[in-house]
């Protein structure tokens, strides 16, 4: 547990530590404001709720949480740092967590400087905080999903370019296989049952519903879960790699 | 533990694989009268990269009070087999013990006994010495008052002061690989395992690190991988040369020295006027094998070289001294040659031939 904390607090250090979370938050801001007010026309819609801004958070994760996933190891096996990392006692799951954590913490604090858009909903109007509080806890947990997939893709490479690609390929995947844009390619030979699995896999779907304020457990236990098996998927490349 | 004063001399074959023995000037622990054994026990390693071995069935051991220098030419397996030490590569076979824990099974309990500077010194590049050491310090499981001891202690060891707070990757390469060696350091660890500790340092640096190396040696296993020849003279007490992933030499220095063709070779500077007369009567000194000559300007050198091979001997020195006397002649230098570690190095890693006839005796 020590050791998982000594490797979140360096690594949550690291990304202050040069311009990249400066750069990072305020473009993740930007982006988000720029397209739930002109993309989205929030004002048009004159609803009090925050579904516009919300509804663009998939599409803008997938290639803002990839860019800060896609250093996690792969910049460590460039620098030779990896070597140092795993040659201190520090147990591969600890390693692999601290380091998930630290990127999943920073994602959560580049979310949370969202937090005007709630102010100004509140201003205008009335909404319902309790979907608002859901839409966040979803978009977090979302956020996670994405990063555990980066990680482990990050693991596998030592090109940060690389590992972007992939991550943006793989977590494009997880996001769309709920749209007609799958499901038709997929139900006109699949059987329904494997079409129906290929659809739950669909964060779009899941998020949806979450934003809606509907949480489900069956959604949580799907974010929670995915974030494990890649996570999980992560610490057994790190360690296939020792094999040479 | 017994101390053991000079219970290894320095006879034998040089390719045993004891590693109990030290032949220290000052203490020896033999793994009879060492509670402990050897710290690191390596046995029948092997690492293959899919077709390529990088190495070959490599043993050794070393005892705490051992300064152990790994020798070889580039891609010999030195790095690899220091990565398979300290948990970083999984051997394709064979066993690890670092301090009784075997690096595969108990990795975290072999690797808290290790300190370990890999090979270019990696360390965050965005963290502070100081905050690196901080992360080291915690990792390591020291805190508070042991933590601020422990780093004070590595920063003056190695001398950082005046870099502590500024991000690594502007650190001159020397500074770097101090660092390194400062967080291989931090926790005392009993075995010590450094590549190329000296590397990018220079000439004041390097002696600064060595007498480091020297000041711990006695209370640690240390390994250190080198390519610095007089590096092994000067801090190691066994050597061990390694090509293409095989031990082709193990010994101590001087062991290592013996083998060499120059070990026990006389040589002596004359004035070139004697030079014509001196040849034709160095040559006829009983004992000599062959005499080198090199003319620089005024003073000709002669290597006579001995027909005595392996053991410190001083009967062709006392020959030519005695020549020197009867003929009068004006000596401006004359010596007997410890040997030349480089060309041993030379010939045991060059070409087939001195791989594989070596190898059995020293994998034994």
């Amino acid at each position: 547990m020590n050791e998982m904390l000594a490797v979140f607090r360096r690594e949550l250090g690291g990304y202050f530590a040069t311009p990249l979370a400066f750069v990072f938050i305020v473009i993740f801001l930007f982006a988000m404001g720029s397209f739930t007010f002109y993309l989205g026309g929030y004002f048009e819609s004159g609803n009090a709720d925050l579904s516009i801004f919300f509804n663009f958070h998939p599409w803008l994760y997938l290639f803002l949480i990839p860019a800060i996933s896609m250093r996690l190891w792969a910049e460590e096996r460039r620098t030779g740092s990896i070597e140092l990392l795993l040659t201190l006692p520090v147990p591969l799951w600890a390693a692999v967590l601290g380091k998930f954590l630290a990127a999943w913490v920073f994602a959560g604090l580049a979310l949370a400087l969202t937090f005007p858009m709630w102010l100004t909903v509140n201003y205008l109007g009335s909404p319902d905080n309790g979907v608002i509080l859901a839409g966040y806890t979803g978009s977090f947990l979302m956020a996670g999903g994405y990063l555990a997939i980066g990680a482990a893709l990050s693991a596998a490479t030592k090109n940060q370019v690389i590992a972007f690609v992939l991550s943006v390929v793989v977590c494009f995947l997880f996001t769309v296989s709920g749209l007609p844009l799958v499901i038709d390619f997929v139900s006109g030979w699949a059987p329904q049952a494997l079409v129906n699995t290929i659809a739950s896999f669909s964060f779009l779907n899941r998020f949806q519903s979450i934003v809606n304020g509907v949480i489900d457990l069956r959604d949580l236990i799907y974010f929670i879960s995915l974030i494990g098996v890649w996570l999980a998927a992560c610490a057994i490349i790190v360690d296939m790699k020792k094999a040479g | 533990m017994r101390a053991e004063p000079g219970a290894y001399p320095a006879a034998g074959d040089g390719t045993g694989n004891e590693g109990s023995g030290v032949i220290a000037s000052t203490v020896v622990h033999t793994s009879d009268s060492s509670p402990a054994g050897p710290l690191i026990e390596i046995h029948n390693l092997v690492k293959r990269f899919g077709p390529f071995t990088a190495v070959d069935r490599v043993s050794f051991s070393v005892a705490r009070g051992e300064v152990l220098g790994f020798l070889g030419p580039n891609g010999a397996g030195k790095s690899t087999t220091m990565k398979m030490a300290t948990g970083f590569l999984t051997p394709s076979e064979g066993d690890i013990r670092v301090c009784g824990f075997d690096v595969q099974s108990r990795r975290l309990s072999a690797q808290r006994a290790i300190g370990y500077l890999p090979e270019g010194a990696p360390a965050y590049p965005e963290m502070t010495p100081r905050g690196f050491l901080r992360f080291i310090a915690r990792i390591r499981r020291l805190s508070g008052q042991d933590a601020d001891q422990a780093i004070t202690s590595a920063i003056n060891a190695t001398e950082l002061e005046q870099v502590l707070d500024q991000p690594i990757d502007t650190l001159s390469k020397g500074y770097r690989r101090r660092v390194g060696l400062a967080q291989a350091i931090l926790h005392n660890p009993p075995v010590l395992i450094m590549d190329e500790p000296t590397d990018g340092l220079d000439p004041n640096q390097k002696y600064q690190v060595r007498e480091l190396i020297g000041a711990m040696a006695r209370h640690k296993a240390i390994v250190i991988s080198t390519h610095i020849l007089e590096e092994v003279d000067a801090i190691c007490t066994r050597a061990l040369i390694i090509d293409r992933g095989r031990i082709v030499a193990d010994g101590t220095p001087g062991e290592l020295l013996a083998r060499s063709r120059y070990h026990n070779a006389v040589s002596i500077t004359l004035d070139t006027s004697l030079a014509e007369q001196a040849a034709l009567l160095l040559r006829a000194v009983h004992g000599v094998a062959a005499v080198e000559e090199i003319r620089r300007g005024p003073e000709t050198i002669f290597t006579l070289f001995t027909t005595v091979q392996g053991e410190a001997d001083t009967t062709l020195v006392d020959h030519v001294s005695r020549l020197v006397r009867e003929r009068g002649w004006q000596v401006r230098a004359l010596y007997r040659e410890p040997g030349r570690l480089d060309e041993v190095f030379r010939r045991l890693t060059r070409g087939d031939r001195s791989g594989q006839q070596t190898k059995p005796g020293a994998a034994a």
